[in-house]
């Protein structure tokens, strides 16, 4: 029996909400959060994301290692995270439940699907009895909705098999957060019209199954709330959301442009840099070129190859590959050829944890080859940043004529943020002319400045010289085994990376440029570190942040930005990279602050670890 | 003013001869193949600054530097690679590799296979002395099984391979063979491998007078290698030995060796060579001394579409569909939308 009743829904207003959908693989997590993640970004709040999948493309179903999550933030203001927690679980069924609920803190929503809580799932990931019957989730505020069920009612009459009906329940979950979140159904309903437009009746089901799931929300009152996050304050101009490798594709894109050569990018598929090769493959008609190798040292051989006939030589990988190139990766730094290395940076080593972020990879590219082989190494902070500092290395690589490492990582790769597009004609020109002028022409003759030697690209009249990975003479380029020699251009080919420090901008610090304490950090751990500085100095310690863009070389001013502090903390996904270059190089005595989770950082405990440090400094020496 | 001719300069043996001390064990095999090599660059028509030469490591490596075209001499094995990269870039240059048995077989072997299947338009000689040279006398993988080497002083126990085997299973569109002292087959072999488009292998038999010498004498001397060389001529009979009554015939698909005029055999009874029949360049490719003739000259050739000829094609279809890209147009592709001053 149902008693009519005026609906009464209350709105609140939300600053800033995260939500994290958990699934199975195969449940289309991943889709479910970007699809999400679109319809803020349009509707104007910041966002930030955090896709976090299994290696394995299907697990077993309803097992731990296969669950998907993806978490994403979204907010009214400013955000650098995609949350340390999320306010709201999606759990698709027990295992998305076990694996995610120790991150949902108490009094957090968790929406589950309770037509998956069979004793069959249940017993597939070790419960010995329901969580949703045996008051152990009374702390959450618990939504158990039968969404199977609820969804294949909805779908009731098309021509789909059960497995299809199934396979759209994702969409249900969708709509309900739609709704609760006072969400515009119609991104979705365009891009599936798009997707599925050869396929109509999959187009038709995913659509009934987002209206399903909304319009739950709207005729049942298990919610007596729905929560609005208004839009963000963002600086003025045209956005859209972008990932890490988006962005990096773009960047490489545009350099090549404003370099005024053509891009020949070559790789050899691996987690999580392939989607920057399937995405230049789509760009024939700016002239890119892209090589899929047979292998990654063919990959960056061609990339020699490429850079030795004047154009931007590009290969993109992740720290496996990076291993295989480090040979020649070294003839670059020795034939001086301008290149750039991409190290998506995934957990290792070895195969280690392929989906998974971890900052591992900075000395090995710093170090990871033969004798003295110095290279500028760069890294972007944010997803959106990957776009400049595509350009940057670029604008090193070609005035410099050297191999240039471009260091991002798993996370920074799949998670998205708004980017504010930037007006092509605003990027300034990194041309650099070949050689082709006869007179005075040797090999290795320096530009004074820089010291780089000239680009003299096959096919130059008069200029046809020999290079390779043998020691060569200094200024005539011939192979030479002189001692001297070999010392000095040892040493020049040290000085020339050394010297970009000063064509590179300062380190700039965040707060005040001394205090007792600055947070170091380089690469993704921006957000986090960036949160936890803006929390401390809320609550009025000197705390102050700095983040580097450039590893290799550090810019000018760092030893004296890292000295003006008391103390020195410098939090990274490995076991200390930064903090030993630090001390080794400044002897400072850095601290570090060390996980490797294969997550980032949580805003908390950098926070923690600060607070931590300050006790320690005001207690009075014994 | 002066006059202006459109004619190429005509060039001849001497332009490519750099500046550079060679520097060969005296009596190297590899001053022949230099000398071939500088003599018949002047034919195919490129000006020197558009012929490249890559090497891997190795004596042979070494030949880039006594070229004086552009040239690049990388790192073991890799040379296929840069090649691919640089012809990718640069259709217009004609680009050279010179690789040794171990440099292509060993630690570049799959380069080598990958450069060859996708018909990357390069010439590439690999100089088989059947040893490591430069690493001084190691086993190759060409070296003859039980070989008593530096590295296996009680023989080896690895089987060589075929490097024109490895060539036809990659479906190299021209394999050849040569030999590094018959001067004037070297060189119309070199030369056909340069009129070549496409991925183009020659292996010249060389002989290291330091680590292996002698590898190819039992067939290559002067006073035996008419009956034990077979020199191969597209849509000629397969016809060897000083009388030129030997020859080479099909029994059932087994090659046979027979004689003219012995048990009825006639000319007609010989196998004609086929340059593009997949089952000739199979069985050439696997005969050797001492069962049979060492077949020399071009094994197969066949025509198709060149790696940069389709990656160019692709981009121009792109261009005349799409048009040409627009920076500006990528860069806001999606969704986008727009924040204005009131912040929303
Ligand atoms: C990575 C690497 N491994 C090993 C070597 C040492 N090495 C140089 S040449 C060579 C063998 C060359 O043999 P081959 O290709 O037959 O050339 P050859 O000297 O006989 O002409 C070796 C093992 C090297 N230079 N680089
Ligand atoms: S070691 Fe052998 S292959 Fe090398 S240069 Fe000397 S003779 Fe020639
Ligand atoms: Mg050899």
């Amino acid at each position: 029996m149902t008693i009519a009743r005026e609906r009464v829904t209350e709105e609140r207003r939300l600053e800033r909400v995260t939500i994290r959908f958990a699934g199975d693989s195969g449940d289309g997590m991943q889709l479910t959060g970007s699809q999400f993640t679109r319809t803020a970004a349009v509707f104007g709040n910041d966002i930030s994301t955090y896709p976090d999948f299994p290696a394995e493309i299907r697990a077993p179903a309803g097992s731990l290692p296969g669950v998907s999550g993806f978490q994403l933030s979204f907010s009214s203001t400013h955000i650098h995270t995609p949350g340390d927690e999320p306010d709201v679980l999606v759990a698709m069924n027990p295992a998305a439940l076990k694996a995610n609920l120790a991150d949902l803190p108490v009094g957090g929503a968790l929406v589950v699907n309770e037509d998956a809580f069979t004793a069959s799932n249940l017993n597939k990931v070790g419960y010995a009895a329901n969580p949703l019957a045996d008051g152990s989730l009374s702390a959450y505020n618990v939504f158990r909705i039968p969404v199977s069920t609820l969804n294949a009612r909805a779908l009731e009459g098309l021509e789909l098999t059960n497995k299809q009906v199934d396979l759209t329940k994702n969409f249900f979950a969708l709509g309900l957060m739609f709704w609760l979140y006072e969400r515009s159904m119609e991104p979705t309903i365009r891009w599936i019209d798009e997707k599925f437009s050869k396929r109509p009746v999959i187009a038709e089901g995913n659509k009934r199954a987002l209206r399903a799931g909304y319009n739950f929300g709207e005729t049942t009152e298990i919610f007596h709330e729905r929560y609005i996050v208004p839009p963000a304050r963002l600086a003025p101009g045209r956005y859209r959301n972008i990932t890490g490798n988006e962005a990096t594709a773009l960047g490489f894109v545009a350099a090549s442009q404003l370099a005024d050569r053509p891009l020949f990018y070559s790789s050899y598929p691996i987690t999580p840099a392939s989607d920057i090769l399937h995405q230049l493959a789509g760009y024939k008609n700016f002239g890119v070129k892209t090589f899929q190798a047979e292998d990654e040292i063919a990959a960056i051989g061609a990339a020699i190859g490429a850079s030795y006939g004047g154009a931007l030589g590009i290969t993109g990988t992740s720290g496996p590959g990076v291993a295989l190139k480090s040979e020649a990766l070294g003839l670059a730094v020795m034939v001086e050829l301008p290149l750039v290395l991409i190290d998506v940076q995934r957990g290792g080593p070895s195969t280690g944890l392929p989906t998974k972020t971890e900052q591992g990879d900075l000395l090995q590219v710093l170090f990871g080859r033969n004798s003295d082989s110095p290279l500028p190494v760069v890294a972007p902070a944010t997803p959106a940043e990957s776009f400049d500092m595509a350009i940057e290395a670029w604008r090193i690589a070609l005035k410099y004529m050297t191999p240039v490492a471009f260091l991002s990582d798993a996370f920074l790769a799949n998670g998205a943020e708004p980017w504010a597009i930037p007006d092509p004609a605003s990027l300034g020109s990194i041309a650099v002319p070949n050689r082709t002028e006869k007179a005075g022409f040797f090999p290795y003759l320096r530009d004074p400045e820089t010291l780089a030697r000239p680009w003299a690209v096959p096919g130059t009249p008069g200029l046809e010289h020999r290079i390779g990975g043998l020691e060569k003479a200094e200024i005539l380029g011939n192979v030479s085994y002189d001692p001297e020699n070999h010392h000095r251009m040892t040493v020049l080919r040290d000085a020339k990376i050394a010297g970009i420090a000063k064509d590179i901008p300062p380190l700039d610090v965040y707060g005040a440029d001394r205090g007792d304490l600055l947070i170091l950090g380089w690469g993704s751990t921006f957000g986090a570190i960036r949160s936890a500085v803006e929390r401390l100095r809320g609550r009025g310690l000197a705390v102050s942040h700095a983040h580097l863009r450039h590893l290799n070389p550090f810019p000018a001013n760092t030893e004296e930005v890292v000295r003006a502090f008391r103390r020195v903390l410098i939090p990274e996904l490995n076991l200390g990279h930064l903090s030993m270059l630090i001390r080794a190089r400044y002897l400072v005595d850095a601290i570090g602050y060390n996980r490797v989770r294969g997550k980032p950082f949580r805003i908390v405990e950098i926070e923690a670890e600060a607070e931590r440090l300050l006790a320690a400094l005001r207690e009075p020496v014994a | 003013m002066t006059d202006v001719t459109t004619a190429l300069p005509v060039l001849t043996r001497k332009d490519f001869v750099s500046d550079q001390e060679v520097r060969w064990c005296p009596g190297c095999g590899d001053y022949s193949i230099l000398a071939q090599t500088q003599k018949v660059m002047p034919d195919f028509g490129y000006p020197k600054e558009s012929i490249v030469f890559i090497s891997g490591i190795g004596c042979s490596g070494r030949l880039p530097y006594y070229m004086n075209t552009y040239g690049f001499h990388s790192i073991h094995g890799r040379a296929p690679a840069i090649a691919t990269g640089l012809k990718a870039a640069r259709p217009d240059l004609m680009v050279w590799v010179i690789t040794g048995d171990g440099d292509a077989l060993s630690i570049g072997g799959n380069h080598l296979i990958h450069s060859l299947r996708r018909n990357v338009d390069l010439r590439i000689i690999m100089f088989n002395n059947r040893i490591y040279g430069l690493t001084k006398g190691q086993a190759s993988p060409t070296s003859e099984f039980g070989k008593v080497t530096k590295s296996s002083p009680y023989g080896t126990v690895d089987y060589p391979i075929s490097p024109l085997a490895i060539a036809l299973a990659a479906e190299a569109s021209f394999i050849a063979r040569s030999v590094d002292t018959h001067t004037e087959h070297l060189q119309s072999t070199l030369e056909q491998a340069g009129r070549h488009r496409g991925s183009a292998f020659v292996e010249v038999l060389q002989n290291c007078n330091i680590f292996n010498d002698g590898a190819h004498r039992e067939f290559t001397d002067r006073e035996v290698r008419d009956d034990r060389m077979l020199i191969l001529e597209h849509g000629k009979p397969m016809l060897f030995g000083k009388d030129r009554n030997k020859g080479l015939r099909l029994h059932g698909h087994q090659p046979e060796i027979v004689t003219i005029g012995e048990n009825g055999i006639s000319e007609v009874d010989i196998l004609v060579h086929d340059e593009t029949d997949p089952l000739i360049s199979f069985m050439l490719a696997h005969i050797y001394w001492p069962e049979f003739p060492v077949p020399v000259g071009v094994v197969r050739r066949i025509s198709r579409a060149t790696h940069d000829e389709l990656i160019t094609n692709q981009i121009d279809q792109a261009i005349a569909s799409r048009g040409k890209g627009d920076l500006a147009k990528l860069l806001a592709a999606g969704e986008t939308w727009t924040v204005t001053d009131d912040g929303t």
